[in-house]
Order: structure tokens, then C-alpha cells, then sequence
């Protein structure tokens, strides 16, 4: 007998930056529809971006997103420097790309734990967050902060990355590295990931087009934008790099991608410190006197796709209009393609698999009949019930050999 | 260059619509159309141009309303921002919703926040400030002297 449930996902949740709340129409165990009521932590920046300086608001949006902080003063770098038509130094250029990856690689390993832990791997988990830490520790190192590293101005960047600090730099790199063989052949040669994974949640190239979804979303849908590559900035053209990609658009191939983009990060990183070398030292930033009337479209490759800035000045030392696009704003939507058809445990990992700073499900989510009210499951058993599939998967794998 | 050629090519299909072309530099475009071609403009260049809609951004100025349609031709890295200046009183525009998804949430958004007016857009309820703002009052709008 089929029974009528609506399961809310959210919407709050200390550690999620954008909390939402997700109503999945379920028909027994499979998904039939999917709702969203968003605003539930709307704050208004646009609108304290106007009343706001141009030095002052790359702390205003640096505080956008807790996970990648940086990637959003770097869109409004660009869009400004865009307005003023500067070029910055070679040597902020590397080092706002280095910054500017650092935080790829801890946001890919954030995501990897996750979605591990939404599987049932709680192993996967503690390891990409216990060698995620190495690299918050490099942030504290070279901006005093583990995160909202208040790093970018107009015209370069706050601090230097000097001489002495790059040996160190180097040794973690060769340590994630490491780490990420180790992470990767256990996830890619697992048959049980493959069952999970393989075939769900998928998204296609026209879906993909349809939605305007980007980043790693994209890009394991056989899609190759990636914003480092089509309209390149900072030290991006200055150093060898590709754009990762898969074809399936399922769940594993979004998980390949950021995979093997972490390999790409280390090697960008590897290459703009050998330029850091290159470039003389405190040459960081150039003198901006002001900004005058003009449009800038500035936009930068944040882990989780493209981070678009329009800002429109007056000539006045405040922006007439700032409009953020934050991209998990696009890649979110592709919820209705992605789930609806999939069973309830593997929702769960669909709607992790856009990464959109969604770690809230194990606190928040609670079934309950749509007829009676009644509470059918809880957070806990939500997630349950997704680790009880893999152990199902892993059963049936071991009593075959 | 294919970005060059596109534009070309888009000029020549909408002469009579453009009111103005602003050339920034080989990747920052901005040309403003009337805003009753809108749908066919934004139509030609998501189905034949091969541009893809980024977002929309939606101010009030002395002018009127003004919305800025970002479109991206990622092979190039050409942004296209599609300018339309509504009229004062009654701001509305066509919906480019049906075509593609993407211009669905931010529609609802300059609705919500400008009291923009998305004709034929299937579904313009709130989308941020639900149940915890005024009818009638829009955060983004400025007074003019």
C-alpha cells in the first residue's frame, strides 16, 4: 500500500550559509515532487552594499559564504578592477589564484566527507576533514585566518606570501597529494560507491543548459564552462591547467570531477608559487585613487561553479547597485530534474551532490504522514535509511565472493 | 572571432530594436534593446547564438526601472548584458521563464524586491521575504527628488 508523505529537508542549520527548506512529495519510498521555500536568512546584502565603501565591502561579501569566503571578493575584485581598468601586479595575480585554490581543495574535500558521510562512509568523512585541516592552517599561516581571510583590495591583495613561507607551503601540498591518491582509489575502485552512485541523481547536458547550472555541477554533466579557462583572470592564463570533465552527470561523475580537480589545484598552486619566486617581493598592490562611473560584470570560479558580481557605479565611493549570484542559486533548481523518480535514500545523496553548502539534513529533516501529522521518521533515520542501503549494497557484494 | 561575428550577426537581426550599443572591451558588451523584443532577443540568443543566461540585475534610477540580462557566450568569454529601461509608473516586461528555468528564480526575486512585473511567468510568488514583508513595498526602490 503507497502512502502519501511529505518529507521537509531544512531549513536551519549552524554550519549551512544558505538555509532552505526542501519538501519532497513522496509516493512510498520514491520522490514525486520537490518544493522550496527559500529566504529564511536573507540579510539584505545588496541593498548594505550601496551604503557601503568599496574597501568595506569586500568584508561585506567575503562573509556570504563561510565555505569558500574568498570566492566572492574575488568577483567584485574583478568587476571593479573592470569599472577602473586596472591591471594588477603579477604577483597579486598569483597569489589571489593561490588563495583562490587553497580554498577549492578544502571545499572539495569538505564535499567529499560529506557526501560520504550521507553514504554511510563515516570513514571517508574523518579522513577529508582531518586532511582538510593542513590547509586551514596554511590560511592561518598566510592570512591570520582559518577562514574569511580578508585578503583581496582593489588593486591587489592585503598580504604577501614571502619567501619563507613557501617550504611550508610546498610540504602540505605533497601531503595532500598524497591524500587524495588514497581518497581517490578508495572511492573510484568501490563497488558499493559505484551501486550507490552510478545512475543517480542524473542531470543532462540540457538540463544543465536549461537551468544555467554551473561548475562542477556542470561539468560532470559533459558540459566544459569553467570561468578560469572562458574569461580568464588573475594568474589563471599565466599557468598550465585543464578543465575536468564526465559524461554520465550522475552522482559519481560529480564526485570524479571534484576529485580530480583537487589534482589541478595542487598543480596551480605548485606553479604560481615557482612565479611568486619570479616576482619581487611587497610588489602586491597598486594605488587606486577611485572608481569611476561604469559597469562591471566581474565573475570568478568558486569550488561550487561561477560566482557572478554586477556592481554600477556613479562615480561616488559607493556602488549604485551590487547584484550577487551566488552559484549554487542556479545549481539548486536543478533539484526537480535531479530527484523526482529517485528513492528517498538516494535523494539524500542527489541533492548533496550539487554541494550546495547543504550539511544540514542530519539535524533537520523530519517525515511525517501528509494526512495524520504524525512523525514517521526523524534526521537520524533519514540518514539511516541511506546507510542501510550501502550495507544492503555491501551484503549482497560480500556474500559473492 | 566567433564573438565578433555572433554580434554581427545579432545586429543585423534586431536593427530596429537596438537603441544603443555600449563596447567596453572584446568581452563586456552592453546593448540596449526595446523592451518589447525582449523575448525574441533573449530567444535568438539562448537558442541560436549559443549564449547562456548568467542572471538578471534590476535597479531603479532616475530613468525608470532598468534591468541588465547577463548573458554569456562561454566559448569567448564575451558577457552580453541585454539593457532594457521600463517605464516609471508601470514597470513590465515579458517572462523569459518558459524558455529556460534558469531566469525563473530571479524574476521572482526583481518582482519581489522592485515590483517588476514578469508577464506570462508561471509562477511569481515571493521568493525570499514570504510571509515577512509588507504587500506593496519594495526594498530596492529609491525616491527620486
Amino acid at each position: 500500500m503507497s502512502k502519501k508523505t511529505l518529507i521537509p529537508i531544512g531549513p536551519y542549520h549552524p554550519l549551512q550559509e544558505e538555509p532552505e527548506l526542501f519538501k519532497l512529495y513522496c509516493d512510498g519510498e520514491i520522490v514525486k515532487d520537490i518544493k522550496w521555500e527559500t529566504g529564511y536568512n536573507h540579510r539584505g546584502i545588496e541593498k548594505l552594499s550601496e551604503s557601503k565603501t568599496y574597501e568595506q565591502i569586500f568584508f561585506l561579501v567575503e562573509r556570504i559564504c563561510g565555505i569558500c569566503s574568498n570566492s566572492h571578493p574575488f568577483a567584485f575584485a574583478n568587476a571593479v578592477e573592470e569599472i577602473a581598468d586596472i591591471e594588477i601586479t603579477n604577483r597579486a595575480k598569483y597569489i589571489r589564484s593561490i588563495i583562490g585554490e587553497l580554498e577549492r581543495l578544502h571545499s572539495h574535500l569538505l564535499w567529499v566527507g560529506l557526501a560520504g558521510h550521507f553514504l554511510g562512509y563515516n570513514t571517508v568523512f574523518m579522513w577529508a576533514w582531518k586532511y582538510r585541516e593542513p590547509v586551514l592552517d596554511l590560511f592561518e599561516m598566510i592570512s591570520g585566518n582559518r577562514n574569511s581571510y580578508a585578503m583581496f583590495r582593489v588593486g591587489g591583495v592585503r598580504r604577501d606570501i614571502e619567501a619563507i613561507k613557501i617550504p611550508a607551503i610546498h610540504k602540505v601540498l605533497d601531503d595532500i597529494k598524497k591524500k587524495t591518491d588514497l581518497l581517490t582509489g578508495a572511492i573510484m575502485d568501490d563497488p558499493v560507491i559505484h551501486a550507490r552512485t552510478k545512475g543517480v541523481g542524473i542531470l543532462t547536458k540540457q538540463d544543465i543548459i536549461d537551468y544555467g547550472a554551473v561548475g562542477p555541477t556542470a561539468r560532470a554533466s559533459g558540459v566544459a564552462i569553467d570561468v578560469r579557462k572562458d574569461d580568464p583572470y588573475a594568474a589563471y592564463p599565466l599557468v598550465n591547467w585543464k578543465v575536468i570533465t564526465a559524461e554520465s552527470g550522475d552522482v559519481f561523475a560529480k564526485a570524479e570531477v571534484r576529485l580530480l580537480e583537487m589534482y589541478e589545484s595542487i598543480s596551480i598552486i605548485e606553479q604560481c608559487l615557482d612565479g611568486l619566486n619570479k616576482e619581487k617581493e611587497g610588489d602586491i598592490t597598486i594605488k587606486v585613487k577611485e572608481i569611476p562611473e561604469g559597469i562591471g560584470n566581474g565573475r570568478a570560479e568558486a569550488p561550487r561553479g561561477e560566482v557572478f558580481h554586477f556592481v554600477q557605479s556613479d562615480g561616488s565611493s559607493s556602488p549604485v547597485r551590487h547584484k550577487i549570484r551566488a552559484p549554487s542559486y542556479v545549481n539548486i533548481a536543478t533539484f526537480k530534474k535531479s530527484c523526482i523518480g529517485q528513492t528517498i535514500a538516494d535523494a539524500t545523496i542527489s541533492l548533496a551532490a550539487v554541494d550546495p553548502c547543504y550539511c544540514c539534513t542530519e539535524r533537520m529533516a523530519v517525515a511525517y504522514d501528509i494526512n495524520s501529522g504524525e512523525r514517521i521518521m526523524n534526521a537520524n533515520e533519514l540518514i539511516n535509511e541511506s546507510a542501510k542501503k550501502t550495507n544492503e549494497i555491501k551484503n549482497t557484494f560480500n556474500s559473492q565472493i | 572571432m566567433d564573438s565578433e561575428l555572433t554580434i554581427e550577426k545579432f545586429k543585423e537581426e534586431f536593427k530596429s530594436d537596438i537603441l544603443e550599443i555600449r563596447v567596453k572591451n572584446q568581452k563586456r558588451m552592453i546593448i540596449t534593446v526595446n523592451p518589447d523584443s525582449i523575448v525574441n532577443v533573449a530567444e535568438y540568443l539562448y537558442r541560436i547564438a549559443g549564449f547562456r543566461f548568467i542572471i538578471a540585475s534590476a535597479l531603479h534610477t532616475k530613468r525608470g526601472f532598468e534591468i541588465h540580462y547577463h548573458f554569456s557566450k562561454d566559448i569567448s568569454g564575451l558577457i552580453l548584458n541585454v539593457h532594457v529601461v521600463l517605464d516609471r509608473s508601470n514597470p513590465q516586461i515579458a517572462s523569459l521563464s518558459n524558455m529556460f528555468n534558469a531566469s525563473n528564480w530571479i524574476e521572482r526575486e526583481m518582482h519581489e524586491l522592485l515590483g517588476i512585473n514578469f508577464l506570462n511567468h508561471p509562477n511569481q510568488e515571493k521568493l525570499i521575504s514570504e510571509g515577512n514583508w509588507a504587500e506593496g513595498v519594495y526594498p530596492l526602490r529609491k525616491e527620486f527628488k
